[in-house]
């Protein structure tokens, strides 16, 4: 634990997660569930607005969904299952309990490799989503009034929990990185972190290194990306170990994370634990699955991304590290293998989607075919790498490699490179006397030719003539 | 002429439409008159549906001219439905005040498939709050009077709904039965009541009470009027996974008892408070049935003795759950004036929920909550699993058993509301039929001075033939058939 306080803490770390399935149709209901940007409760019926009489039907797509996905968990699927409900009163949950399932989840035991470590998963379970309270003013103390939006009542919602096994914030964040990706590769969640489709929250807590014992845990809640679990997590080792060190005693209770302030705070003591008064859903009856329906759904499994990362270190010679970013994104990794298979080199190829693409990722590719032209073409050295950039531009707002090349070549014409080198060399002498002090310094003078050459210049070309002049 | 249409069978009714003796308009018109002249005294309906009735009727009329081929055995006939079925832009209420001025959106499936046969809609019948009790008098709004004698009641929950066809003020009803809710009030008005096997029809829209015990069936004059009824609200409903596919097999309604072994439970005739005139009334109809060539068999079901005690878990339990959606939040009851969610909440429920229902929600949540769940609802759930297993053992000597429907004939309005348990005995010899999900009928045998008695058949699992088979050979063999109270 990189936590600069006196004693060596070791931080536990165990995960809730909770993953909007990607069915169209809500958990026991057929309302849709593309709400997203809707008006509010106008995807309502009256079995997720919680009306009398009303009855809940199993959504089967979300049975399946869990199913494949605890199977991608490594978990053991339980042959008999059931529902259960668990009863609270809030206004956003509107029948007053909560279809969930207790002590006989779908499925236990499983596992899932995060840093080639493997993290326990103790239950994969599926139930319902609440409603969304909308605040007046957005902040629930100063709020007049609030309103009920039903609209995301009754989707289906599949409970991850993993063992206390992971030991720093790092991890943490891994593990969510790692689950999403999972779950996007087999399709069973979107698990946008940003759009609420993946919520994760962490039980923290933390002991002397060497100590067996666990220490007292707090949960933490209103994480909403990847960097905020990291930074959650970071503060609340910080926190408990500022607390214990000073001779205090940490609290079990639940805190929320402020993005804003970058610190959490208590939400809800444990005092006040609710008693949930699990008990069977009477309104559904129990389930078994069939070992045949099973196998047809462990078959459907697409390669998942631990092993197709093995896959492009071994085959591609990618890093480690580099394999991890690509698998990240299902579609990533897809886009790579494509466009080797153009006949693009490996590391280029990599480089190009970590460097230009997955820093503004966000769900559209360039076709595989122009992109690798454009890869093969910077490896020739007919375009250099802003030309590339302005390409690959191009080609992500729909244009063909023909139509997106068109005009961009790179100045690779030694003569004519050589008459602008020499225009900027004798236009300049002041940035060229500056050289002579600092022969380090050539960088100024490389952009000045590319800026001549309106951007078409080999830079590499331009640094070798540049030198050969100034140092002649 | 009016009391021919008011006093009549489905079956008899069904001919006159088809005949063109009388119209669908006529005999809506005749029993408007009725309700109009006896419900001031009875009170069995919460509220009255005229417009949607004279629609209904109308239509009913045009599917008589267009032919009688294909017509519907329901098409034209009025009925009255309990309080607790949602029917699509009526008030339901399920007889409490938290749901008052609420108009569902949709029809429970019951409610659907009476309309689609044409039934006639006359208006939503007074229950006990949230079907819990045995006397309508925990009704949020009036207690109902029996009609056979206005002083007593008419029997619980569902005694709108039995009263109702009791008096004349409608041809049959639907109710729900979850300890007897059907089949004690059939008794004590005299009137042919019914529940099928556990999800033999829909719960769809049937306002829940304790889901696990919930049934829906029909009030009759007539076993056969029962079987028409039944046919048409039973059946798969892919909107109630507790609904089962299975057919519904009535053809030997009438094959009489002969060669068939009924089974006469040892613990059911020996429960505390069993009133002398109904210990003759059922030992009368038992010869008759012995007459008609039945053999009598003795049969016990050991765990009768704690039915009661686990219902009053079970039941509660799941009402807690059921009816925590009742929160002032959407619809219904609601304190505009509440200063906090918790204070709405707090404030919608006390003066929504009558005093029964408040205690069986605390009953129920007591009994759920965490280091008492395992002593009291799983106890309650093993118990029932003994009292489904008495009865698997009892059904291998016999194809049915034969028992009184109440230990009481009806009682004095009062008599039992402020002694609750006394109140929860009037369903001692019905929720085991509950508990176990078996077909219950109770239909009346001869009356002792002038207050009617019921007879119960209980039937095996998916055999709901057999109870009707019974209940139609006592009939016939008797001559005692439910008759309209002289009001």
């Amino acid at each position: 634990m990189s936590v600069d306080t006196k004693t060596d803490w070791e931080a536990v770390i165990g995960m809730e997660v909770h993953v909007q399935l990607a069915t169209r149709s809500k958990m026991f209901c057929g309302c849709s569930t593309d709400y997203l940007g809707q008006p509010p409760n106008t995807h309502t019926c009256p079995v997720c607005l919680g009306l009398p009489g009303s009855l809940p039907v199993i959504n089967r797509r979300a049975v399946e969904l869990l199913l494949t996905s605890a199977m991608a968990l490594n978990c053991e699927v339980q042959e008999f299952t059931k529902f259960d409900r668990k009863n609270y009163f809030y206004p956003d949950l509107p029948k007053g309990y909560q279809v969930s399932q207790y002590d006989l989840p779908m499925s236990r035991h499983g596992w899932i490799e995060v840093g080639g470590k493997r993290v326990r998963i103790t239950r994969v379970h599926l139930e319902e989503d609440t409603g969304k309270l909308v605040h007046a003013g957005d902040a629930l103390q100063s709020a007049e009034t609030s309103f009920v939006d039903l609209n995301r009542s009754g989707t289906p919602l599949m409970e991850i929990v993993s063992e206390p096994d992971l030991r720093s914030a790092t991890e943490a964040r891994d593990f969510a990185v790692e689950l999403r990706a999972l779950l996007r590769t087999i399709g069973a969640s979107e698990a946008d972190m940003e759009k609420g489709h993946l919520r994760a929250e962490a039980n923290v807590s933390i002991r002397p290194h060497g100590s067996d014992e666990l220490g007292v845990k707090t949960e933490l809640k209103n994480i909403n990306s990847f960097r905020a679990l990291q930074r959650a997590v970071d503060f609340e080792l910080r926190r408990q170990a500022e607390v214990l060190e000073s001779g205090g005693k940490v609290v079990q209770e639940t805190r929320g994370w402020s993005e804003p302030e970058q610190r959490t705070f208590s939400q809800r003591t444990k005092e006040f634990a609710q008693d949930y008064r699990y008990f069977p859903e009477p309104d559904l009856p129990p389930l078994s699955f069939e070992r045949a329906h099973l196998d047809a759904l462990a078959k459907e499994l697409p390669e998942l991304p631990a092993a197709r990362r093995a896959r492009l270190v071994a085959r591609h010679g990618l890093s480690a590290y580099d394999a991890a970013l690509l698998t990240a994104e299902a579609e990533l990794a897809t886009l790579f293998e494509q466009v080797v298979g153009h006949g693009a080199e490996a590391k280029p190829a990599a480089n190009w989607i970590i460097g230009e693409i997955l820093p503004a990722y966000s769900g559209s590719l360039p076709a595989a075919g122009g992109f690798a032209a454009l890869v093969k073409g910077i490896a020739a050295g007919t375009f250099n790498r802003e030309q590339g950039r302005t390409i690959l531009g191009r080609l992500l707002d729909g244009a063909g490699f023909e139509e997106a090349s068109a005009g961009l070549s790179q100045l690779s014409d030694q003569g004519e490179l050589a008459a602008i080198v020499d225009r900027v060399l004798v236009e300049n002498p002041k940035i060229v006397a500056d050289y002579r002090a600092n022969p380090s310094a050539i960088g100024p003078l490389v952009g000045l030719v590319m800026k001549a050459s309106g951007g078409t210049a080999n830079p590499g070309l331009a640094r070798e003539l540049l030198k050969d002049r100034l140092d002649r | 002429m009016s009391e021919e249409l008011t006093h009549a069978t489905i079956a008899e009714l069904h001919g006159r439409l088809r005949r063109k003796e009388v119209s669908a308009v006529e005999l809506l018109e005749a029993h408007e008159k009725r309700i109009d002249a006896v419900d001031g005294e009875v009170k069995a309906y919460l509220r009255r549906t005229p417009e949607l009735a004279r629609r209904q009727a109308e239509e009913a009329d045009r599917r008589l001219a267009a032919g009688d081929h294909g017509v519907h055995p329901l098409t034209g006939i009025p009925v009255a439905i309990k309080d607790v079925f949602c029917t699509k832009d009526v008030e339901t209420t399920a007889g409490s005040r938290i749901l008052a001025g609420f108009k569902p959106p949709y029809d429970a499936t019951a409610v659907a498939r009476l309309r689609e046969a044409g039934a006639v809609f006359l208006g939503m019948t007074n229950c006990d709050e949230f079907a819990m009790g045995s006397s309508t008098e925990n009704s949020g709004y009036w207690p109902t009077h029996n009609p056979w004698d206005s002083t007593r009641v008419p029997g619980g929950s569902s005694g709108g709904s039995a009263a109702a066809v009791a008096a004349g003020e409608a041809v049959f009803s639907i109710g729900s039965d979850t300890g007897g809710s059907i089949r004690q009030p059939a008794a004590l008005t005299g009137t042919v009541g019914f529940k099928g096997t556990y999800g033999r029809v829909s719960r769809h829209g049937l306002i829940a009470f304790a889901s696990s015990l919930d049934h829906v069936g029909p009030f009759t004059r007539s076993i056969d009027d029962c079987a028409t009824v039944l046919g048409t609200l039973a059946g798969h409903d892919p909107l109630d996974s507790t609904c089962f596919d299975r057919p519904l097999d009535l053809s030997t309604l009438n094959d009489g008892v002969k060669g068939l072994k009924l089974g006469l439970p040892r613990e059911y005739f020996e429960v505390a408070g069993m009133e002398e005139g109904v210990k003759r009334s059922i030992a009368e109809a038992i010869d008759v049935l012995k007459e008609a060539g039945a053999e009598l068999v003795e049969v016990s079901l050991p765990h009768t003795d704690y039915g009661l005690a686990a219902y009053y878990i079970v039941a509660p339990a799941e009402c807690s759950s059921n009816l925590a959606r009742y929160d002032g939040v959407r619809y219904g009851l609601s304190d505009p004036k509440a200063e906090t969610v918790l204070e709405n909440y707090l404030n919608t429920r006390r003066e929504g929920f009558g005093a029964e229902v408040r205690r069986r929600l605390m009953l129920g949540t007591y009994a759920l909550s965490s280091g008492y769940y395992d002593a009291y609802y799983l106890k309650a759930m093993k118990v029932r699993t003994l009292i489904k297993r008495d009865f698997d053992e009892a059904f291998q000597k016999c194809d049915a058993i034969v028992s009184a429907t109440s230990p009481t004939v009806a009682f004095k309005i009062g008599e039992k509301t402020g002694d609750p348990l006394a109140m929860y005995l009037c369903d001692v010899l019905t929720l085991g039929a509950d508990l176990a999900g078996l077909p219950g009928l109770s239909l009346p045998s001869r009356a002792e001075d002038g207050l009617p008695v019921g007879l119960q058949v209980i039937s095996p699992q998916f055999r709901e033939d057999l109870a009707l088979q019974v209940g139609r050979a006592y009939e016939m063999a008797s001559g005692v058939l439910a008759e309209v109270a002289p009001l």
